[in-house]
């Protein structure tokens, strides 16, 4: 092929973004607190997450330690439990996970990937940040007023959420929906951010069809969350009128042995279905940023395009679409009408489809690769064998029937776990390690890398397998003890103690990696701008880390898609996305190859 | 769910069927083919596409509140409708002429009439705070009619429906309070143009949903 | 590599385990074997999916590997792969779908000839009631409930007259004959499970929720709920028998109705009076109790409580123990009453005697205890009257040294294991809150402070902490 001629203009049209006016930091309050740059943003909320989630990290532990070891420390009431139990759930699915994708590294990648010099609107951006500190901080005031947290599970379920015999209806549950609301109100700043972003501010040449996985996996994560958090906030808003007013939106007439409030006629499978509304996007909230981030993961290191770009990005799109579809799969034995089962079931395994294509596609671009075995590569195998494990044990649960006698069992909670927490970790994981040399400049141990993904690989895979299979046996889940039943095996008590102690090896290796974060910042190799060699724009920026306004003088103008790696014909196994064609080194007698 | 149900799917369906236009053709491979346009149309700028997304959000939560509201009017039997207070017919006049008046802000701003620009802008806000304040009335009104908030779904659903729709123009309320601060304060021409064109489309956004809303509460 | 073979070794004992696990479906006891089937098919399936890609990545990875030689393979799609793979996915999805939405079809039909039994959830027991001869349920609303109208039956409603209550968590059920399961709850969401039956579903205050199974064998089965319903969600049990028709017919034949119940009324206290002399002795003229004799106070418990402990020392369902001593004592004494209508007379006769306070003997952590009596107060009540509801006796104001004597017993089921003793299996499971046996002085010294109207009682406990 012959050398084409190269015009500018062909590949990359004039500015059409124009350049921003950035508030600079002056001092180090408004670079490091009130900062407006969306990557100091992205490790305020990063850190944030990370800390809440610690916390219920320790309260799974103080449940696991109920569980292996019933009663043995006084301070495990049924009470208690229940309020360790909800609020873990609900920290890390919206307050860890949700915040530290699309808040965490949403902030980081999106412009530097897109090649803007920031988000769109950087003062709502900050805003973003501090409202969802508020969110926190109202969450954790749960835990310090007289009745304690809620204890009504992370779903909230009216009437028993606001009704006696939970623990935590006077303050703990008030605190939990102000805090969900200003969540919402929070993300709501910083989706419309992203959603621009990626839309609008997009550097010269870089199409939709040249974004990288992760931006897609973020940018139509952050769509579904804006029309989904509505859901929750609009019953958010309900369940607090009816508990502070009075209101009947969703509780029925009740007995209360204690007097109790006046209700009648309210619907509690209202609430349920708009939780759930809300509640399964919530699931492909977590997981798309995760799939996108992993397909960008193991092109990198397996130095192979990602297999079937345009087919994985439709995937994106379907998975988030038909998610708006299939809620009710969680309300199968709820007692909504039962016919909606058909409709439902049959809406949730067409889901599968795609979902499946997202696999086939990862373990394709493994094929014929060329893989390098480095921590982020086994972060990110471990999240396929982790996510192909929960995702067909999710071929379980979205079938009706097979769902009937295992819903409410520990087989749900072994597939959640699997699908939408240790995958979603193992990725964060992974996205930790690969883009720490971008944020500080330095690499993450290795040695101490290792230890860490292999403990978490396995003991998290200790820990959740085997709960399928007691759900089997008809284990029930939020259960503070199991007592003497006739239908459960002695044998569930000796794994529950091994669950226990495994659950508390893999906590263990979270405090080596913590360490790792601390001490790589001083102490790590130096990384140089692209220790990977890697072909997003991030990684092409004039200074690592880098500075305000991410890329110097000019913007980077884009040329080709981000999966430039081992084209034929090309001396270097990969090429960045703003290097021009004729600026590409060619293998010498390389006649011919692609249009690289 | 039928109502938020059919807007997020048309939502989605609009983004979807945009993405797809805009992929399905592509060899995203190939470095050197393909349009290369502006994948965005030209007038897209980012305050304009920030609203519409957050249009988006507010169709989403508005959908799925009446959703709720025809749900639980099927699935209690305690449903009893309200009378809607005569004022409601005035206070919409005056929400329709707030809007109007800042259709023609935008379009004095665009012609560059200070003074005009300054008065419609007035106007608006003046008209949209009437329209608060004869809501507050309404809320009085009921009050004092015996429809209480707890007494009834129906009652607590008018509640929370008008409140929600009044904070949304009070959040209005704040982005129109800085145009009309940047105002005074002689901003640049364009700034304030797209200022008070953002503001104006809101408020017709917001006239449409209150319609759609004052519609469901007389018929049901 | 190390990957590609901890890989391998994951996914062949992933499959090993699912044949080796001592944890598989209880042995049904229903007609839904096509449940199983279902779940056994989509074992089937995904286990062959599971292992077919691990291999294909394990393979990838040990071929492809890094090995500084060789560089990947640019293939940026490939159309007809992904359309076969996409098709095969379909038909296999299908194929796990059809045979669910068959067998959902039968799940959603219930046989005409099906009887009615309804399922009423409450924190945290459940009861059960029958249509009667009529064959149709009297109506019934959560706003009519209060204690002499448990199932808030409508009383104007004639319908509702035959209607045969169970007012208690245990339910007999024929064996071959289809029933189909109308569930109530009194206040929170409850889900009735029985493991080995299958079908579940969800109670919800405020409508009727069904499914229906047909008992395939005889046997006892446990009731678990299977919805979160609050802080004794894990305590609330309830025991389905299936019997023969004939056993069954005769055990219906026993239950009151709810137009007997309400006829019936409640005991006389007169009658009851001569009952009670049997009683002095131990228990002291008022009933207030004497540690001499180890025998407790009655006065202040409720009538439905003593009505339930008298039959269970009756049946041997308490007191059957040879580390109950004393409850062994009792039996006799309750054996001597000749029949129901004795038993109610007497309880009724005990509600009207005075409550006086009594000594406190036992000395603990009242601020360890009050944290403990957390567990306690949902169904004691806060006050510690007790909540007849709950079917939770008083403790307020009871013998300090009975209550602990008690919960040693639940603790180490010496009282509440057996079968019979409904609501003593909760205790047996809620006992176990208290680690040791300071935990239990502790609480049972906080109990003490309560006086049972919300007024604390001037105690000596508060400077002797230790």
């Amino acid at each position: 092929m012959a050398e084409r001629e190269y015009d500018a203009s062909r590949y990359a049209p004039p500015a059409e973004v124009e350049e921003m006016e950035l508030p600079h930091a002056r001092g180090f309050i408004s670079k490091y607190v009130w900062s407006q740059d969306a990557k100091v943003i992205a490790i305020q909320y990063g850190l944030t997450a990370t800390a809440i989630g610690l916390v219920a990290l320790v309260l799974s532990l103080l449940m696991r330690l109920q569980l292996g070891f019933p009663n043995s420390l006084s301070l495990l009431d049924p009470g208690s439990y229940l309020q360790f139990m909800t609020m873990h759930g609900m920290i890390m699915v919206v307050y860890l996970l949700t915040a530290i994708f699309l808040g965490g590294f949403g902030n980081y990648l999106i412009p530097l990937m897109c090649g803007a010099r920031d988000m769109a609107f950087p003062y709502l951006n900050m805003l973003s940040y501090w409202v969802y500190l508020v969110s926190v901080l109202i969450l954790v005031a749960g835990f310090f007023v007289a009745d304690g947290s809620t204890g009504a599970g992370w779903t909230l379920y009216p009437p028993q959420a606001i009704s006696p015999g939970t623990p935590g209806i006077d303050a703990g549950i008030v605190l939990m929906l102000v805090s969900l609301a200003v969540f919402i109100v929070g993300f709501t700043m910083g989706g419309l951010n992203y959603v621009v972003t990626v839309l609008q501010a997009r550097t010269r040449g870089l199409t939709l069809m040249r974004l990288p996985l992760t931006i897609w996996g973020i940018f139509m994560a952050t769509v579904m969350a804006l029309l989904a958090f509505p859901a929750l906030f609009v019953a958010v808003l309900m369940m607090l009128m009816d508990r502070l007013v009075g209101t009947s939106f969703f509780m029925p007439e009740m007995f209360a042995a204690e007097g109790g409030t006046e209700h009648q006629g309210g619907s509690p499978l209202l609430f349920q279905h708009l939780f759930w509304f809300f509640g399964h996007p919530e699931v492909y909230i977590v997981a798309l940023p995760a799939f996108g981030i992993v397909s960008d993961l193991i092109a990198t290191h397996a130095r192979k395009n990602i297999f079937g770009y345009r087919m994985m990005v439709w995937a994106i799109i379907i998975i988030g679409a038909l998610s708006f579809v299939v809620w009710a799969h969680h309300m199968y034995v709820s007692g909504m009408s039962p016919y909606f089962g058909f409709l439902f079931a049959t809406t949730t395994l067409i889901i599968a489809v795609p979902t499946a294509i997202k696999v086939y596609n990862w373990v394709l671009t493994l094929w014929q690769g060329n893989i390098r075995f480095t921590v982020p590569m086994l972060f990110a195998i471990g999240f396929l064998f982790t996510f192909l494990n929960g995702g067909l044990s999710g071929l379980f649960l979205g079938n009706v029937t097979v769902d009937v006698p295992l819903s409410d069992t520990y087989f749900v909670v072994g597939h959640f776990h699997m699908v939408m927490a240790v995958a979603p970790i193992l990725v964060i994981f992974g996205a930790i390690y690969h883009w720490y040399p971008k944020i500080t400049g330095r690499l993450l141990d290795d040695t101490l890398g290792k230890i860490h993904f292999w403990v978490t690989f396995l003991g998290t895979y200790a820990i959740f397998y085997p709960m399928h299979f007691i759900g089997l046996e008809g284990v029930p889940r939020r259960y503070y003890a199991f007592g003497e039943t006739t239908f459960i095996s002695d044998s569930v008590q000796a794994l529950n103690a091994g669950i226990t102690v495994a659950a508390f090896i893999v906590a263990f290796a979270q405090l080596l990696f913590l360490f790792n974060l601390a001490w790589s910042l001083r102490h790590g190799r130096e990384s140089g701008p692209n220790p990977w060699q890697a072909t997003t724009l991030e990684w092409q920026t004039p200074h690592t880390p880098p500075r305000h306004g991410n890329f110097g003088e000019e913007l980077p103008v884009v040329y080709r898609w981000p999966y430039d790696y081992s084209v034929p014909g090309v001396k270097a196994d990969f090429i960045p996305q703003n290097v021009p064609p004729q600026a590409v080194e060619r293998e010498p007698d390389a006649g011919r190859g692609g249009d690289a | 769910m039928t109502v938020s149900l059919i807007l997020i799917v048309a939502m989605m369906a609009a983004l979807v069927g945009w993405l797809l236009r805009q992929s399905i053709a592509e060899r995203p491979w190939v470095a050197a083919s393909g349009p290369q346009s502006a994948p965005l149309p030209a007038g897209f700028t980012a305050p304009r596409v920030g609203l519409l997304a957050f249009l988006a959000v507010v169709t989403s939560v508005f959908a799925l509140t009446v959703s709720a509201y025809l749900m639980r009017m099927e699935m209690g039997a305690d449903w009893r409708s309200m009378p809607v207070p005569g004022l409601l017919w005035a206070n919409s006049t005056a929400l329709v002429l707030a809007s109007l008046a800042l259709q023609l802000a935008w379009r004095a701003a665009a012609r560059d009439q200070a003074r005009r620009l300054r008065q419609l802008l007035a106007a608006g806000g003046g008209f949209t705070l009437a329209f608060l304040a004869g809501q507050l009335l309404a809320w009085q009104q009921l009050e004092a009619a015996g429809y209480y908030l707890v007494a009834n779904p129906a009652n607590a659903f008018f509640y929370l429906l008008t409140a929600l729709h009044g904070a949304h123009l009070l959040g209005g309320l704040m982005a129109w309070t800085r145009v009309l601060a940047r105002l005074h304060g002689n901003a640049d021409a364009a700034w304030l143009c797209a200022g008070v064109e953002l503001c104006a489309l809101y408020w017709h956004f917001l006239l449409l949903v209150w319609a759609l809303l004052f519609g469901l509460l007389l018929t049901t | 590599m190390a990957i590609a073979i901890a890989l391998i070794l994951l996914a062949g004992g992933s499959i090993l385990f699912y044949f080796l696990s001592p944890w598989q479906l209880t042995p049904l006891a229903s007609n839904w074997g096509a449940i199983d089937q279902t779940i056994t098919i989509t074992f089937l399936v995904t286990g062959a999916v599971f292992l077919a890609v691990t291999l294909f990545m394990v393979v990838a990875l040990i071929r492809y590997r890094d090995r500084g030689q060789r560089r990947a393979h640019y293939e940026p799609e490939n159309k007809r792969l992904e359309l076969w793979l996409t098709g095969i996915t379909t038909v296999g999805i299908a194929a796990l779908l059809a045979p669910g939405l068959f067998v959902w079809g039968a799940f959603v039909s219930v046989p005409d000839d099906a009887h009615e039994v309804e399922v009423v959830g409450q924190q945290w027991h459940w009861s059960f009631r029958f249509p009667g001869e009529d064959g149709e349920f009297g109506r019934a609303r959560n706003g009519l409930m209060d204690e002499s109208n448990p199932y808030g039956i409508d009383p104007g409603d004639p319908r509702g007259e035959d209607d045969v209550l169970v007012n208690e968590p245990h339910l007999q059920l024929p064996v071959g004959r289809p029933v189909k399961m109308l569930l109530r709850s009194k206040d929170v969401l409850h889900n009735f499970k029985v493991a080995p039956f299958r079908a579940k579903m969800d109670a919800v205050p405020g409508q009727t929720t069904y499914f229906w199974f047909t008992p395939s064998r005889t046997g006892e089965f446990e009731a678990v709920c299977a919805e979160l319903c609050g802080i004794a969600h894990f305590a609330m049990r309830g025991r389905v028998e299936v019997v023969e028709p004939e056993r069954f017919d005769a055990w219906l034949a026993e239950q009151p109705t709810y137009g007997e119940l309400v006829e019936r009324g409640p005991g006389d206290p007169e009658a009851g009076q001569e009952h009670f002399a049997a009683c002095v002795a131990c228990h002291g003229p008022q009933g207030g109790g004497q540690q001499a004799t180890n025998a407790p106070r009655l006065a202040g418990l409720d009538a439905d409580y003593l009505k339930r402990q008298l039959r269970n020392f009756r049946s041997g369902a308490r007191g059957e123990q040879e580390a109950d001593r004393f409850g062994q004592q009792m039996r006799p004494f309750a054996q001597s009453l000749q029949d129901s209508q004795a038993i109610r007379d007497l309880a009724a006769h005990v509600e009207t005697l005075p409550v006086e306070p009594t000594r406190a003997t036992i000395v603990g952590d009242l601020r360890r205890g009050e944290v403990l009596y957390r567990s306690c107060a949902s169904c004691h009540g806060d006050d510690g009257t007790g909540r007849n509801a709950h079917k939770a006796p008083r403790l307020a104001g009871m013998d300090d040294w009975y209550l602990v004597r008690q919960l040693h017993h639940f603790r180490e089921g010496i009282r509440g294991r057996h079968p019979r003793d409904v609501y003593g299996n909760q205790m047996v499971d809620m006992a176990q809150v208290l680690v040791d046996d300071a935990a239990v002085r502790d609480v049972v010294a906080y109990i003490g402070t309560l006086a049972g109207d919300g007024e604390v009682l001037a105690s000596s406990n508060n400077d002797t902490e230790e």
